[in-house]
Parts: C-alpha cells; structure tokens; sequence
C-alpha cells in the first residue's frame, strides 16, 4: 500500500474528482480521500493518464475542497476478505461490516470484478429445484445454477416470494440446504428489517451473507455491493463447495446508480437516459451464476427488480430478461384479486426447465402437463377478453368451460398459502384435477398413455 | 517500417480504448499493450499517438507500461482443426485455454488457435504437377477434417504463380511446408496446411451468383412457409422468451449445411454449453454423424470484453468464407446481431463520436450492410460452387422491430422470420408470426419444391397463407362481436386455420419425432391438412353444421400426426389420409342422401 498522499486535485464535478500530475496509476485502482474534517472517503480510478487521474468518490465529493483534499492511491483493486466466518455477517457494498462486529481477517483476498467463466468450463445446469411454489415448480421450473430474475413492480409482494424461495428451495430427494448470499441495493429499511427477521425466524442467519446499501446510502456503492456479494458466492460455491442461492434486490436501483454515475462521467445516453453498456454491465453480474466442471457446489442467482410503471419493455427488465434463463413476472392484477403469490404465467418463462425436468427428474408427464396448462390458460384469457365484451352468457358450453378454467386455475395453482411447500409431486397432480375438467380430447399437448394415467375421467 | 521499431508506451486508460504513443503504427494493427500483454487492435491515429480498443479488461493497466505493434490487422487461422472446437471473440481455443488456465479465462493468454503438434494425413490433388502456373483458392489437396469433413487445403485467394514443389501424400503438422509457390516477383512463398487471413477483409471469389435451392432445416414454417435459399441472407429478430435461441439451435442441428458456423455473440454462457454438450450426441440426419462434426462455435458471452465482441461476427463470417472456397454450404448463425450493435455503440461513446439514432453511430447502416453482404452463393477461384447463407439473430429493446439495428438489418436481407411475445406467451412454438415474416426466395424455392417434391407446392402453400390470413381478420370480427356473427363458412375457416397452427406451423424442438420434418413430410401434413379443410367447405356447402365437423375425433388425431409419424412413414401418412377422407365421405354420402330425400 503507498503511503504516499497527492493534494493536486484539480476538479470536484458530480462524484468525481481530477488529480493532476500523479504517474502511473493504474485503472480500477482503489483510492482514500481524505477530507479537510480528516474524514475518509473512499473511489476508485475510472481513467488514467500522466496528466490527471480521474477518481469516482463513492460519496460523492460534496463539501470537499480543492486545497485540502489529499488522495492516496492504495496500488490494489476492490477487494474482499473472504473466509468461511462470512457466514452469518453483514457488510457494505465495499465490504466493511455492518454489524458492528469486527472486520473478516483473512489472507484471501479477491478482487471483485472476476474474469468472465471460460464457456468450455461451464456444464449444464439440470438440477430440479423444488421451491415449493407451483407456478415456478410446475410451470418455470428452476435448476441449480440457473439465473431466474423476479419481475415485479412496486407494492407487489416480491420480497415475500423471494423470502419464501429462500426457506422452501431444496433439491426433492436431498435435504440439504442452500447458502444463502443475499445483495441488498437502495432498499428501505423495512424492507432490510423485513430480510433480516425472515432469516433469523426460519433459523437459517448463519447460512446467509448479507450485503446491504440502504436507499440513503451512497448510490456508487450499489455498484460495487452485487460484485462483492457475487464473489462472496463464487468463493462459497467453488471454494467450499456449496451450492449457493443469490438473491438481489433491487436490480433496478443498481441500473439507477449506474445511469447516474454515467451521466456524472458523460456517457452517451442509449435507452431513456441509461448508458450503452448497461447490457453489458448486466451481464457481468448475471453471468457470474452457474455450474462449473468438476466443483460441487453451484451459484444460483434469483434477482428482484421492479419494474418501472409496470413496464416489461422498459431498459432494465428487458435487458435482465436478454441475459437471464427467463423471468417470473407478477402482476398487479392477480395481487389486487387476493392472490398470492401473483405470478403471471404468460409472460414468465424458465429457459433452463426442459433438461431438468420430465421422467428422471420430476415425473414423466411434467413437460406436457406445464404446456398444457400453457395453452389452455392462453386460451381462457382469450376467452375471459371476450366475455368481458360480449357478456358470458353469450358463450358457448366449450367457451365456458375455459372461462371456468380461468378461474380455477388463479384460485387453487397459483393461489397458494406463504407457509405452504407444494411438493412437485402435489403440484402435478393439482394440475390433472384441473386438466380434468376438460375432456381428454380437448388436451392435445398431453399424450395418451399420460391421460390414460392421471385423467380423471379416465380412471 | 521494421517490426522491433513499433515499440512505444500508454498514454491513457479509458476502459477498453487505451491511448498509446506508438509512432509508424497502421490503422487496424494488433497491438499489445502493458505488462500483462492485453491484445488490441488500433482504430484511429493522431500524430504518434494511437488509440487503441482492447479485447480484454483493462483493469490494473498503468499509463507508462510498454505497448507494442504486432504488424498485422485482426487475423484468423484457417486449417484443418477448425471443425468441432469452440473458439472465442479473437479465435482463442477455448477448451485449451479451459485445460491450461482453469475455469475463467485470464488476461494475456494467447495460444495458437490451431494445434500445432497434430498430424493430418495429406493426399495432394492428382494432375498437379511441378511448374504448373498455380492460381489462389486452387486446390492443393485434400485432409481428413473429421468423418464428415474433407478439408480442402486451397493456396491463399492472395497468392498465384508457378507451383514450384508439392509434398507427397502422407502425416504433416501445420507448420510444414506442403507446396512452395513462386510469384511473378520471384518471390517463393511456403504453403502449409493453414494460411492467415484479416477478418474485416471479405474473400476473394470468380463471381457471384443466384441462389438456385433452398435450405433445408427440418422446420415446417420455415421450409414451407418462409423458405431461405443456399446463400441467402435472413434475420430472425425477436423480444426475449420469444424463441430466438431455439430456432437458431433447430436450424445449427438440422439445416442440410455441410457446416455450420455459431456465433454466440454476447449471449449466455450455459447456451454455449447446450450445444457443447448436445451436438456430439445428436446425429446429422443426412449423414447419421455427429453434429458436432461439422460444427465450430464462436464464443463470446455477453460477460467477455465488449471488444472481442464486436470481433466475433467477423471471425465468425471469415471462417465461413474459407469453408465456402472450398466449395462448401456453410450456414452461419449470429446470435445476437444486436449486441454486435451494442459493442459498435459502446466504443463509439468511449470515442466521443455523435451519434445518431438511439445512441448507435452513424456507420450502424453501412456497416451491417457490409456484413450481411459477405453471404451469397459464389463461384469460387477455383471455378467451384460455394456458399455462404447468414442468420443473423436480432434482439430488439422492448421487442419493438421500429428501432434502428432491425429495421436497418430489414432493409438488407432477404427472409425475414419474426418472432412474436404473443405466441409465445401461448406457447405457440416455434413463435415465428405468419403475418410479419416474410421470404423474397418463394419463386426460386418453389421451383426446387415442385421438382423435387410436389407440383403443388406454391398453390397449396398460397391457400395456407390465405387461410391464415382470414383467419386473422375473422378472428378480430369475434373478438368484438363473438363466434355468432360468423357464418359457417367463416367458422370452417377458423377450424381449418387452427388445425395448420397446430398441426403445421407449431412445431417441438423437444418431441424426438417432430423436432426434424423433412420436405415430403412437411407437403404431406400441408396436403392432408388442407384437403381435410376442402373435404369440410364442400359438405359446409351442404348444409353439414360446423360444430358436427369440429367434433370428428379424427381431427384431433390430425393434430398429432406431426409426431405420431416421422419422415420415413410417409406411407403411413397416405393410409390416414385416405381414413380421413373416408371419413368425411361417409358424411357427405349421407347429407347427399338427405338432400335428395327433401328434394
């Protein structure tokens, strides 16, 4: 670390501070601020030339002046201590500890912006989580290893899903639990609160790592906290070999902070004021999740973010939803019924479902059944459209058997209590009470002998 | 100016554009820069300063560290051990990379993309003899790539002369010399079993010619409704969860190509991995080999640098190109064009250059007409057939095709297959709209269709778009005003356009049997289907009520024959479609009985 400290700062704009005439600062580098009151802030180099450095203050760089600001490059890049004492602990987006306890001390140190997982190390994920939750278990179905976002929107009880995901994901036949990382942006603190006695009511606090920026906490550090948090995962999962579950909440406060740091640095603008290389951005913290050969343990990462005026084409989740293995979609409409959890199944999709489920995984008929209700449920809302035009009493029998499907399919699939842990096993033949309404001919994307075995009428 | 003069020193850090002072160095060249030995390539020049875009994180790099000029433009290496690896965005070998440097990929790693220490077997082309004047893209003779690939070892397109020597049939690695080639210079060049060559240089051909057959990919509404021809060029633009990936992954496993180029181009890692793992167990339906036998990928996912992405494509069309001087069908799929896009974007705002339409830059329309204009059926240098047919995926914001990279990519292609969110979300797979896509190829592909297959084939196909095309009207008529309003007719229409949804254009990438159709298959439901459909109008005509067809359980068999009966049982389908039509004549008898009772 040099000891050496500069007080040729040059320019305070926005977050960031110029110094002038430092040599050989390297890119990325971690910096101190040190401010007339003697406090200490903390920045990183975003560009470097002999001339002048240019330094983002995580802070911000109010109330600095240009005379007594002295700035010490430490000559390393962001770093986080890591050992298995992580378990059970709470830090900031820069990795200083939040609970009042002592910082981790460790030898192992990493640098949080990872190189990208070599493709050639990858292998598939194909392992069945049961969440317990019959609209991911049945028809999203999630795998070990996979990157499943949640796409909600403000005032919908995301946080509850996620917490329930949290306590009910387990492998069906292995009762082993996850690890749990959870990565907190610009939440409330009721929403922390909220995380945090979840955690300590179903006994799993020691299992979890919580990285936690609160909303009047400084937005550059929101940056930084999915990367530390992140590399705390890969470090747990590949390290110790456990198989960890990522959630992160709120994605769209990340992609604010970073549309404001862009703007402060004078980026082009892409999309609705958010830089060109949100994508990209985006990616680098997606992509950490997944299987890699010969390890044990996994990442599977669950991000929250909610969407802007409920808008699904908005930058942020349409961007997560070009980088993640599909999405789970609330909707206000299903909440404002009653329902919970309010997962709206047209919109949500699970990429990875097909190599993890069917006959070795969950049961031989769970590809067709999910796409048979797929269809169905399409229809019914076609159908449910018309009806609201031209009256229901206007339909035909057929018509209204869909209408009726509708309903029951919200009221007893989707519907389900927050402590109530489906087994796949429940949730498939939940599905066949429904599927039995209609006739088996009616059902064309279930084949015979799955009819001739679960359809009611046929027993 | 000699090599060890292009030493200088880095000026300046902005992410991946580094500015170095770097005097006699060409626009274009690679360069090296840092103790690290980070690859770039320079993409402008001031005076003695060059500012440079690097293809990996430039993190820890400090004004003042070393760079160097390497003398030549982005290349790739073009010889036998291409066929079956995965490569990323600057032809790194990336299983090698995997087994020497673990599982992520570190920071100034280069090896050679080609094995240097393989032996192959070389049989040298017969009638070739010493002192023949020798043009490039001849053909040197021939190596045993992998059971499906014979590569043909060609003299590079920039090299002609007097052949001076060719080595005798026999096991050469790369690096020896198999034929010598003296140019009109004097000047003796050594031909090995690779050559180098730039990527953003297109390669040289005699001439360019038409399409003349359509390719063939096993998917129905492809084939038969949206035919992409041999050297054509075809967007696939689509929101995400709309199926972009898996038409693409369908048309890599079952496209009747001699090779098949992926580019995942800022995509996802475990997608790369689907293909790496499956492709060596699915079988080529045409030659009963492995897939992956005539498959290479190109890597880069959409957490690698930015820059090698905007390589990729490039590296992947280069590819492309040699395999078609050889004579070759090469298909090429680019997924995503797009985030190629994104990377041209990205660099340009690190260059301070104004932009023009949603933040992209000026050059976005040249520059993917440039691209796409490297597909097309050539006559090779050496008088040879080839070609080169491009895929290239869109990803568009919002799923809106109105924003810039899909509509300048429309006005460049030539078959257009639109996915669309609301099929999907029914999943109607795969979710290609009737009604957005669109071919420009059906005239030459209806040529091949009724000399191969059927002389039916473009009549039967226009009375399906026409049908589809109903049924989108009437059913905007019901959604208002309900099924009541329509006549009998009208409502056989709807029947008739549901049974080609489902039993035509939805197709599972999932079912063993219905995942591949081939051309006799594909006419055979098209036909069945729609003399079904013909059979129901006449008895309509009769008075027959459209609910009492609607209900015959033959027709729910009709759904399912795309997967009760593959491409080989084209006999058993001609048996159902007799029972079928029997079926309906029995009706008609007896409505005919009828009619002549009243009468």
């Amino acid at each position: 670390m040099s000891a050496k400290e500069y007080r040729t700062a040059s320019a305070a704009r926005g977050g960031l501070l110029t110094v002038a005439n430092v040599p050989n600062i390297a890119f990325g580098d971690r910096v101190h601020i040190r401010d007339k009151q003697d406090n200490t802030r903390n920045g990183q180099v975003i560009r470097s030339s002999n001339e002048e450095v240019l330094v983002q203050v995580f802070e911000g760089t109010a109330e600095l002046d240009l005379e007594s600001t002295w700035v010490r490059f430490l000559d390393e890049p962001i770093e986080i201590a890591l050992s298995p004492e992580i378990l059970g602990r709470v830090f900031s987006g820069l990795g200083e500890p939040r609970d009042y306890r002592p910082p981790i001390v460790s030898n192992l140190r990493r640098s949080i912006s990872a190189a990208a997982f070599n493709p050639a190390a990858r292998t598939y994920p194909k392992e069945f989580i049961q969440t317990g939750i019959s609209t991911i278990d049945g028809l999203n179905s999630l795998v070990r290893g996979q990157k499943l976002p949640i796409f909600s929107a403000s005032g919908l009880p995301h946080n509850r899903l996620a917490a329930q995901i949290v306590r009910q994901a387990k492998l069906p036949d292995d009762d082993s639990r996850f690890s749990v990382v959870f990565a907190a942006m610009g939440v409330s603190y009721a929403d922390a609160r909220f995380f945090q006695d979840e955690f300590a009511s179903s006994g799993v606090l020691g299992n979890v790592v919580m990285f936690v920026n609160m909303a009047d906490d400084p937005p550059v550090e929101r940056l930084t906290l999915p990367r530390m948090a992140l590399t705390a995962a890969e470090y747990l999962a590949f390290d110790l070999d456990r198989h960890v579950l990522v959630v992160m909440t709120d994605m769209t406060h990340y992609a604010e902070a970073l549309r404001e740091v862009a703007t402060a640095k004078g980026d082009v603008p892409a999309r609705k004021g958010y830089p060109g290389y949100l994508y990209s951005d985006l990616a680098e913290i997606y992509e950490r999740s997944g299987r890699i050969k010969d390890r044990h343990g996994s990442i599977t990462l669950v991000p929250v973010l909610s969407m802007p005026s409920d808008d699904i084409t908005h930058p942020i989740p349409d961007l997560t939803g070009y980088i993640t293995e599909g999405q789970i979609v609330l909707s206000r409409e299903l909440h404002n019924q009653g329902i919970y959890p309010p997962v709206h199944i047209s919109p949500s999709l699970s990429r990875l479902m097909k190599d993890g489920i069917g006959k070795d995984f969950t049961r031989e008929d769970h590809p067709h059944v999910s796409n048979q209700l797929y269809a169905l449920y399409a229809r019914a809302l076609e159908t449910r459209n018309l009806a609201s035009i031209i009256g229901a009493d206007e339909l035909s029998a057929r018509d209204r058997r869909y209408l009726e499907f509708a309903d029951a399919f919200e009221r007893r699939f989707v519907q389900q209590g927050e402590d109530e842990d489906r087994s796949i096993e429940e949730t498939l033949n939940l599905a066949w009470d429904l599927l039995s309404s209609f006739p088996p001919q009616a059902l064309t994307r279930v084949n015979e002998t799955e009819i001739a075995k679960y359809h009611r009428q046929s027993e | 100016m000699k090599q060890e003069d292009k030493k200088g020193t880095i000026q300046d850090i902005n992410g991946p554009i580094v500015t170095i002072k770097l005097p006699g160095v060409q626009n274009g060249e690679q360069v090296r820069i840092g103790s690290l030995g980070l690859y770039g390539e320079v993409i402008s020049l001031e005076g003695e300063e060059a500012l440079a875009q690097i293809y990996e994180s430039t993190e820890m790099v400090r004004p003042g560290e070393p760079a160097e000029g390497l003398g030549h433009p982005l290349s790739v290496e073009l010889g036998p051990g291409l066929i079956g690896g995965i490569f990323d965005g600057v032809q790194r070998p990336l299983e090698e990379m995997f087994l020497k440097a673990g599982d992520q990929i570190p920071r100034g790693l280069s090896p050679l993309p080609l094995d240097r220490e393989k032996l192959w077997h070389f049989s040298p082309t017969e009638n070739l003899e010493p002192n023949m004047p020798i043009i490039g893209g001849a053909r040197l003779g021939v190596v045993q790539e992998t059971e499906t690939v014979e590569h043909r070892i060609i003299v590079p397109p920039n090299i002609e002369g007097e052949l001076i020597e060719l080595a005798p049939e026999g096991d050469y690695n790369l690096e020896e010399t198999i034929g010598q080639v003296r140019d009109r210079h004097g000047k003796v060049h050594h031909l090995k079993l690779y050559h180098r060559w730039p990527v953003r240089k297109p390669r040289p051909y005699q001439s360019r010619d038409n399409g003349v057959e359509p390719l063939i990919t096993g998917q129905r509404i492809l084939d038969t409704f949206f035919p992409l021809l041999k050297g054509s060029k075809c967007a696939v633009p689509g929101p995400f969860g709309a199926g972009k990936t898996v038409v693409q992954h369908q048309v890599a496993r079952w496209a009747n190509a001699d090779i098949v180029i992926y580019v995942g181009c800022g995509e996802r890692g475990n997608e790369l991995v689907d293909v790496l793992d499956s492709f060596p167990k699915l079988k080529d339906p045409y030659t009963g080999r492995p897939l992956m036998d005539r498959t290479l990928l190109i890597a880069n996912t959409s957490n690698m640098p930015v820059v090698a992405r905007e390589a990729s494509i490039y590296v992947g069309i280069t590819i492309a190109e040699y395999y078609r001087d050889q004579g070759y069908d090469v298909v090429m799929l680019a997924d995503s064009t797009s985030r190629w896009a994104e990377a041209l974007r990205e660099v340009s705002g690190r260059l301070g250059q104004m932009p023009v339409e949603e933040g992209y830059p000026a050059y976005l329309a040249s520059r993917l007409a440039a691209f796409y204009e490297r597909a097309g059926r050539v006559e090779t240098m050496d008088c040879g057939k080839g070609s080169v047919t491009l895929i290239g995926a869109v990803s568009p914001p919002g799923g809106d095709f109105s924003e810039p990279v899909t509509s300048h990519t429309k006005e460049i292609i030539q078959t257009f297959w639109a996915l669309s969110k609301e099929l999907a979300d029914a999943r109607h797979y795969p979710a290609i709209d009737w009604v957005d896509s669109f071919s420009a190829d059906v005239g030459t592909a209806a040529e091949w269709w009724h000399e191969n297959i059927d002389r039916g084939w473009e009549k039967r196909r226009a009375q399906a778009m026409g049908m589809l095309a109903r049924d989108a009207e009437l059913s905007r008529i019901v959604n208002l005003v309900g099924p009541e309003a329509l006549s009998s007719a009208q409502r056989w229409v709807l029947e008739g356009s549901a049974l080609i949804k489902e039993g035509i254009l939805q197709q599972s990438a999932l079912d063993l049997v219905d995942t591949f159709s081939s051309p006799e298959k594909q006419f055979m439901l098209l036909n069945l289907i729609l003399s079904v459909y013909d059979e129901g109008a006449a008895l309509i005509e009769l008075g027959v009520p459209v609910q009492e067809l609607a209900e015959m359980p033959i027709l729910a068999r009709l759904r399912r024959c795309k997967e009760l009966y593959d491409s080989s049982q084209i006999d058993q389908l001609k048996a159902f479609r007799d029972e079928a039509l029997n079926d309906f004549k029995e009706i008609h008898s007896e409505y005919a009985q009828r009619g002549e009772q009243t009468a």
